[in-house]
């Protein structure tokens, strides 16, 4: 079973990244979608790099998604992060071209693997609400 | 564009140089450099320099280079690309040469990641390379964001952790006859498999180690070679390649496009194919990206680089060998100076000079992909001139 490290890193939200960092408040994955394309994209920015349109914001994403590619850190690079722990890319359910790194928890490290279905989770820290996941326990499509 | 031509090349040893600053590297390599040129270098000849940083350690970089190598009449560019430092100052100073501009060229590449004064190096590297807030706050280091690469390569190639390890023992013996390597000692498949990991699928021995070191290099024009050397090596293509910073919405996790942009690039200037190339001098900081870099380069098929390591063909004696020098993985990695070592590495080489020869070498490329995989700059180096 999971729990909080001491310590952790924490963002400085700006104001493209600040609903990304906390929208788990409401338990939403807030990630930016473009209304002229419909495409998601992240990390956030003023601009869709797709079709250029300035008509973008935050949306709820599912918060689901699949392990594209995961290591296993084990040494202790971070204080308060005691290895081994898992950071992974997630492929987002709502577009598979957006891909957030973050640890996957909730799972023996041994147990990881590429295509794991994961769903995400938040954990507090201040004023920020970081994005991890763990196993899916429904269908994550 | 005329002719351009490297008629010297030098470097100093790459390893733990705690007694010594940038200050103190640059002229030593420079000095090197000056000693290897046939008909002799008078300094006053240089017209211009360009020096590959990535992180400064001694102060002001442009400053440091004309102070400590007495060159204060002469205009000094620095050159900071990630690890594609080294190759894209040879490239900034072979088009200088080449329009016509300047006839004789300085290129000097530098870094101290062992600097006892600074040991948050790599970390401000981090912040240079990445998005610091992003990827940083979940774990991401340097090392985890080629891992992530390498184990989705893993994945989907039939590469294995023990072919990671082919690559480390075979850069590990190119090394031993190199008195400029910083890990002169041969290590075993077993070894390598079973040292610690630092990010999974990365162990100890997958790993370039830290390194301080200088490189440089004498760019003339194909008028003013007759004046240095009766054997000059022609730089007979150069390229750089871009790709996103950050890996969202990279496509193809087990490719580096910037790779694949820079060596086309180069290959179309110098008028060859990958098949040309004799000996390579490939961006090995970590033993899996040697092998993807071997698809990116065009020397095996997408997911067959395994073949040529499991075979023997990259290794000294095989058709096409890459890292005779040991690469970045056994020679060392100051990732300012890299680049450039590559090139002194090929210079002794395709002049039949090496310490460790590949028998009759015409064509060489040197190649460095970083940032953590954002950029990529390649030179293709020739004894020929056509
Ligand atoms: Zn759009």
């Amino acid at each position: 079973m999971y729990t909080r490290p001491e310590r952790r890193l924490l963002p400085d939200p700006t104001a493209e990244s600040s609903a990304f960092w906390t929208g788990g408040r409401d338990g939403q994955l807030l990630i930016h979608r473009c209304r002229a394309c419909g495409r998601w994209f992240h990390p956030p920015a003023p601009v869709c790099f797709r079709c250029r349109s300035l008509d973008v914001g935050p949306e709820p994403a599912s918060g689901r998604g699949r392990v594209a590619a995961f290591t296993i850190n084990r040494q202790p690079w971070i204080p308060g992060f005691p290895p081994p722990y898992a950071v992974a890319m997630i492929e987002l359910a709502d577009e598979p071209d957006v891909r957030l790194v973050s640890n996957v928890v909730d799972v023996p490290v041994q147990e990881m693997h590429i295509g794991m279905a994961v769903e995400v989770f938040f954990e507090q820290w201040e004023d920020v609400w970081l994005p991890l996941f763990r196993p899916a326990t429904g269908d994550a499509r | 564009m005329r002719r351009v031509a490297v008629v010297g090349a030098g470097m100093t040893a790459f390893g733990e140089h705690f007694g010594l600053g940038i200050k103190d590297l640059l002229p030593m390599a420079v000095s090197e450099m000056a000693a290897s040129v046939d008909k002799g270098l008078d300094r006053a000849d240089i017209q211009a320099a360009w020096f590959g940083e990535l992180t400064t350690t001694d102060g002001f970089p442009a400053g440091i280079l004309a102070d400590s190598c007495g060159l204060l009449d002469i205009p000094v560019t620095r050159v900071e690309n990630a690890c594609a430092t080294g190759n894209d100052a040879v490239r900034n100073a072979t088009y200088a040469v080449g329009s016509g501009a300047f006839d004789v060229a300085l290129v000097v590449g530098a870094d101290k990641v062992r600097e006892s004064s600074a040991r948050g190096t790599f970390w401000e590297w981090a912040g240079l390379t990445r998005d610091m807030a992003w990827d940083y706050p979940l774990g991401l280091v340097a090392p985890a964001n080629f891992a992530l690469h390498v184990a989705r390569y893993l994945h989907e190639s039939p590469a294995t952790r023990e072919h990671m390890a082919m690559v480390a023992v075979k850069n590990h013996r190119h090394a031993l006859p190199n008195p400029k390597a910083q890990l002169r000692f041969e290590i075993t498949v077993e070894q390598a498999l079973n040292a610690p990991v630092v990010v999974a699928p990365f162990g100890l021995y997958d790993c370039t180690p830290q390194s301080d070191g200088a490189a440089a290099l004498l760019l003339v024009s194909e008028d003013a070679v007759d004046r240095y050397t009766d054997h000059p090596v022609w730089v007979r293509g150069v390229g750089l390649g871009l790709d996103r910073v950050m890996h969202q919405h990279k496509r193809d996790m087990t490719t580096f496009p910037p790779t694949v942009k820079a060596s086309k690039a180069a290959y179309a200037m110098a008028g060859i194919g990958p098949e040309d190339v004799d000996v390579a001098e490939v961006h090995d900081c970590f033993t899996g990206v040697e092998l993807i870099s071997y698809e990116d380069l065009g020397f095996a098929d997408r997911f067959m680089a395994y073949k040529l390591i499991e075979d023997g063909v990259t290794a000294i004696g095989g058709a096409k060998p890459v890292n005779p020098s040991g690469g970045l993985k056994a020679k060392g990695h100051p990732p300012g100076a890299t680049g450039v070592a590559q090139c002194v590495e090929l210079f002794e080489q395709l002049r039949g000079e090496a310490a460790n020869q590949v028998d009759g070498a015409r064509i060489g490329l040197a190649h460095n992909v970083g940032g953590p995989t954002a950029v990529s700059a390649v030179t293709v180096l020739s004894n020929q001139r056509d």
